[in-house]
């Protein structure tokens, strides 16, 4: 490599760099913010830097707002909705890939076709439906809606499609049934996907807002990203413990994206099907 | 005789493996796509009865204003984020995949954090930095217009704010998508074309840019969908205000159903929206069908 070539390549990733720190920049001034005093935030000469470590907002935004309860409930539904839409699509999965039976192209034309259908345009007889039911400001009302995934079922279809038939075969040979396949043979052979399925289920889940915003009607159901919204009537203009609480309530997906970062960057491109 | 058993015994089990999801998917996803079009032609409350009134809701919808400033807000929403979004993740994407190891991963997550985010967190954050009286930005937008503005309370700022707000969050997809991509190109190409002596800008223009035309087009369609059901931000960050000027179509669906109590109002306008959704999408995928045949 000659000599420009190599000087113009240093100064594109710096440029690359600079750009990626203005783009988290706005988490970082959420995190500066909320270790301030409140005097401090809208005091003159308040700089970029962090000059201080108060973290009182971040014991308010604990004890003083129902925080927890909307942890209990984000975690409680979004890992309820992961198992659920995960088992019955790989269990449908399995049944459109591997088995015979009347009806099967048809149900599989029909989760092609959801596809289209916008969840938010089901939002009103959605909600009559969890009305007749009973289900209003109710786990069972946030999580019912959002067990639909046709995403999960054809991701599924695909992989295990495209396990060798010899696998089952010896199964078949031992006298396994359907079920002993989907569970001993082909769920094992794909925990890699049922791992990357899963998390990209449960953000979808955690982060959801319109659903749980319609559905819950009293603070202590709410679900986090619900829940933060009241934060701001509860305190006014006291954006030290806004920041706080919005960043307690990030805290778990961003964790849990950095721990997995491969696994949701695998999962983001198998679910467009840029990447199968 | 035991083949046929066999045979009744493997659909039992077939049946027994789909209906979980066929019980969810009927009663939750099914059933109300037939509600919503039924409601559709009654007057119905949000809650309880109605009467069938035809097609009255539809005749109100199209000559109601505030549908088709619904509507042009929806286009001008799009226009402010499908192709600068698409544009933003691809020189990013190309700008990511030229580093290597540790380097590139770092940048990747920095890029693709805020689309872990709540919409309600992503929101918050951004009223904070534009707060017309502390927000950190507003000294930059001073020095371009002299003055500070309440972005979300001005009609002209709002949607370009907005849409400015929707970029950074959900951007890291779109450069995932793109990055897919660019990996599935081979490297061969680019040194059989560097060995010629091809430019940078032939390489692209020749190599790259024609190979990732499939991403550019999921990315376009996919987010022309996902932009049109705009709602969250909106509702977060200006409810729709000043004077209208950011109210869209799901907007006017929460309104008429949750505040107005017009369900089947709501449902007509829901519908309306949904068809919006699939021919713009079926329309969109035969132009761009169409653009990478033409490569």
């Amino acid at each position: 490599m000659n000599h420009q070539r190599r000087v113009e390549n240093i100064a594109l990733t710096c440029i690359t760099l600079v750009a990626g720190i203005i783009w988290v920049f706005p988490l970082y001034w959420a995190f500066v913010t909320s270790i301030r005093s409140e005097d401090r935030v809208v005091s003159e000469g308040a700089g970029l830097l962090p000059d201080e470590f108060n973290i009182s907002s971040y014991v308010d935004a604990l004890f003083n707002t129902s925080l927890i309860d909307w942890y209990i409930n984000s975690i409680g539904t979004s890992v309820l909705i992961t198992l659920i839409v995960l088992v019955t699509g790989m269990m449908c999965a399995y049944a459109l890939s591997q088995m015979e039976f009347p009806g099967r192209r048809l149900l599989y034309g029909i989760v092609l076709a959801s596809f289209m259908v916008p969840a938010q345009a089901l939002v009103v007889p959605q909600f009559v439906l969890m009305n007749d039911l009973g289900l209003i400001n109710k786990w069972g009302g946030i999580i019912l809606p959002q067990l639909v995934v046709p995403v999960v079922i054809i991701v599924y279809k695909q992989f295990f499609d495209a396990v060798p038939k010899e696998m089952k075969e010896a199964v078949v040979l031992d006298g396994g049934g359907d079920y002993t396949l989907l569970f001993r043979v082909y769920l094992p052979l794909n925990w890699g996907i049922t791992t990357a399925l899963g998390i990209i289920t449960f953000i979808m889940s955690w982060n959801s807002f319109l659903w749980p915003f319609l559905v819950i009607t009293t603070e202590d159901m709410m679900t986090i990203p619900v829940g933060i919204t009241q934060v701001n009537d509860a305190f006014g203009v006291a954006y030290a413990r806004i920041m706080s609480v919005a960043l307690l309530a990030a805290a778990p997906v961003v964790i849990a994206y950095l721990i997995f970062q491969k696994k949701v960057t695998e999962a983001v491109m198998i679910s467009s099907g840029v990447k199968g | 005789m035991a083949m046929i058993r066999n045979k009744a015994r493997h659909r039992l089990v077939a049946v027994s493996l789909i209906l979980p999801f066929v019980a969810i998917f009927a009663l939750v996803f099914a059933y109300p796509v037939v509600e919503v079009v039924r409601m559709s032609f009654t007057n119905a409350p949000l809650i309880g009865g109605g009467e069938w009134i035809g097609l009255d809701n539809y005749i109100r919808l199209f000559s109601d204003k505030l549908f088709y400033t619904s509507v042009v807000n929806n286009g001008y929403f799009v226009l402010l984020t499908v192709i600068p979004t698409t544009v933003i993740a691809l020189g990013i994407a190309l700008a990511v995949n030229r580093l290597s190891g540790r380097m590139q991963a770092l940048v990747l997550v920095m890029f693709f954090t805020p689309y872990v985010l709540p919409v309600s967190v992503v929101t918050q954050i951004w009223a904070w930095m534009l707060d017309f009286q502390f927000g950190i930005l507003q000294p930059v937008i001073e020095f371009f217009t002299g003055k500070s503005v309440p972005v979300f309370k001005n009609p002209n700022w709002v949607m370009p704010t907005v849409a400015t707000v929707t970029i950074w969050w959900t951007n890291g997809f779109n450069v995932l998508l793109f990055l897919a991509g660019l990996r599935n190109i081979p490297t061969e190409l680019y040194e059989a074309a560097a060995l010629d002596g091809a430019t940078r800008r032939q390489l692209f223009w020749r190599i790259t840019w024609p190979l990732l035309w499939p991403v550019t087009a999921l990315v376009l369609t996919l987010q022309l969908i996902l932009q049109l059901k705009i709602f969250d931000q909106i509702y977060l960050l200006s409810e729709g205000g000043p004077f209208n000027s950011s109210y869209v179509l799901l907007l006017m669906v929460y309104r008429e159903a949750f505040q107005l109590n017009h369900g089947g109002y709501a449902a007509a306008i829901s519908l309306v929206l949904f068809l919006l959704i699939v021919v713009i999408s079926v329309l969109q995928f035969q132009i761009l069908r169409i653009g990478g045949k033409g490569k």
